[in-house]
């Protein structure tokens, strides 16, 4: 493993930051669901965590609780997924858009 | 082979922040956004793969069950889901995520990994916020889903929360300073006490403040994830949390000033479900139209303005709407859609509303960009919208809902209200705008008068 420490850490956490809030403060209103949704969606990368946090496990009461956190992790990055995209991929203009249906 | 396998997840980390950071930039405009979440999808499905290469691991067929289970319930679920009922699933998905950064804490310290001293403290801050975002995301569920209807109220609460996150950090505290000793006990009440001040901050909250505290704990379990990373020495975690920590904090901000709301006084005061009482009504009488006339007033108007509210959606109108919209336009009727902030349970929401209907975001305008627009308007059309059309939010000091941003309907030339009967909006206030000299209302259930008005249009 690269063992992320000291200022490299900090470098890290202020580099993304501000990442963060330059990506997500020209967005749109009408974004503002959808977007809370993706963001929600990234935040599943904790799936990673919480699979290594499994495989060290050891006594029974660590394998439960990290088997429930895996479950929970899973949950969060295909739930969140699936329903970003359902949202995003309702979104069309009218141009894209063929006549209407009626 | 230890060193291949390492740089290939390492890599594979790598790529997979690129790739989110990559697809939430293309998520901020609607032509690109689709493709953000795949690619963002894409990132997480190969961190996810190559995680299983990684050394010194066992518990794989549990592991592999876990996300099986996790995997498909969400799957499912999401799919299912009403576009109405969105807000709160994104809340019990959020709550998820800090369920796992919370477990992955939980399993660190009941092992009592050899952690440095930073990494212990947050590995125990993270800890306590994951379990906070966990409890307090359920009840926000709880309480878009209709499970939880009251708000529990006490005196002193305030105190009393803060006397519960005291205790935690002292507990969190001793954890650190006994670093290297294992510590059961105290690791089973950091966790109690932070699932249960979850649950005490978030109870007193009301309903229509919901959206500002889940955009708030969706990015609190970002940073738990983040701070989980710095435990595990993951960098992936750490820029994909941080990322979206900093990034919904200013959601949070952005959603609680379009609520004219600050976020201490969200958090805080328990208001959010206050029922005014307006000191005097306004002047004027309600005066009603019926489907015909409106009919001809729209198909003879050179602009209409829709402004549609969460009523329209309860009532399901949305597609008869989009119908109206359609058959105003083939009359060369310039239609546009004045959306509110908070016309929906959440910032954005309607507009999700409206795609699912059909409506092209290209004829969806936020109230910045529409605001000049309703004086050259001939008809503003009111669906299901109450308190955003409120002109007593510009003029009357003592009304609660003084400096909110509002829609300027008052200001088309004639204003149509689609009302299913008299009655206050969601504030309990009095709408002024109902009682204008330009205003006529329009009873009946929103999706019927609706479906009158496209037959009545087409007949013209």
């Amino acid at each position: 493993m690269i063992h992320i420490d000291g200022f490299i850490a900090l470098y890290i956490f202020m580099l993304a930051a501000f990442t963060g809030y330059e990506v997500i403060s020209r967005v749109p209103v009408i974004l503002h669901t959808p977007l809370m949704s993706g963001s929600n969606f990234v935040h599943g990368i904790v799936l990673v965590g919480a699979m290594v946090a499994m495989g060290r496990a050891n006594t029974p009461l660590e394998i439960g609780i990290a088997f429930l956190g895996v479950v929970l992790a899973a949950g969060n990055a295909v739930g969140g997924y699936v329903v970003t995209e359902r949202m995003l991929e309702m979104f069309k203009s009218s141009k894209a858009q063929p006549k209407a249906k009626h | 082979m230890p060193i291949g396998a390492q740089s290939l997840i390492q890599a594979s980390y790598f790529v997979a922040a690129a790739l989110f950071i990559f697809g939430l930039k293309r998520m901020s405009s609607p032509k690109t956004a689709r493709g953000g979440i795949v690619w963002a999808g894409v990132g997480m499905l190969v961190a996810t793969l190559i995680t299983f290469l990684s050394p010194a691991m066992h518990n794989y067929a549990l592991m592999t069950v876990a996300i099986a289970i996790g995997g498909v319930i969400a799957w499912i679920s999401g799919k299912r889901v009403a576009m109405t009922d969105m807000p709160q699933m994104i809340a019990l998905y959020n709550g998820m995520g800090g369920g796992a950064a919370g477990a992955i804490a939980a399993v660190e310290l009941f092992a009592g990994e050899a952690l440095g001293r930073a990494q212990l403290t947050l590995g125990v801050l993270g800890g306590i916020i994951g379990a906070v975002s966990f409890a307090g995301s359920l009840i926000a569920f709880a309480k878009l889903q209709g499970l939880i209807r009251r708000s529990i109220r006490f005196r002193g609460q305030n105190y009393v929360n803060l006397l519960i996150l005291v205790v935690t950090a002292l507990v969190g505290a001793i954890i650190v300073l006994h670093r290297g000793e294992n510590m059961p006990a105290h690791v089973t009440i950091l966790f109690v006490l932070s699932l249960v001040l979850g649950l005490t901050m978030t109870l007193p909250i009301g309903g229509a403040d919901m959206p500002v505290v889940i955009s708030l704990y969706n990015a609190l379990t970002g940073l738990a994830v983040a701070f989980e990373g710095f435990v595990l020495d993951n960098a992936a975690m750490i820029i994909a949390g941080t990322v979206v920590g900093s990034a919904g904090t200013l959601l949070t901000q952005l959603m609680a000033k379009a609520m004219n709301r600050s976020l201490a006084n969200v958090l805080f005061s328990g208001f959010g479900e206050t029922a005014a009482t307006s000191a005097s009504g306004p002047a004027g009488t309600l005066k009603a139209i019926d489907t015909a006339d409106v009919a001809v007033m729209l198909g003879f108007s050179e602009k209409v303005i829709v402004v549609p509210g969460y009523g329209m959606a309860v009532a399901q109108a949305q597609h008869k709407v989009w119908e109206l919209a359609q058959a105003l336009l083939a009359r060369d009727v310039t239609v546009k859609f004045a959306i509110h902030p908070v016309a929906g349970r959440m910032p954005g929401h309607m507009n999700v509303l409206l795609a699912e209907a059909g409506v092209p975001y290209d004829l969806i305008y936020d109230a910045d960009e529409i605001n000049s627009e309703f004086e050259t308007a001939d008809v503003a059309l009111i669906i299901g919208a109450n308190d955003v059309v409120n002109p007593v939010a510009r003029t009357d000091k003592s009304s609660p809902i003084y400096g909110m941003p509002i829609l300027n309907a008052d200001k088309a030339k004639n204003v149509i209200v689609i009302k299913r009967g008299q009655g206050a909006g969601f504030s309990g206030i009095e709408n002024a705008l109902f009682y204008l000299d330009n205003t006529r209302m329009l009873y009946g259930d929103g999706q019927a008068k609706a479906a009158e008005l496209v037959q009545a249009v087409k007949q013209l």
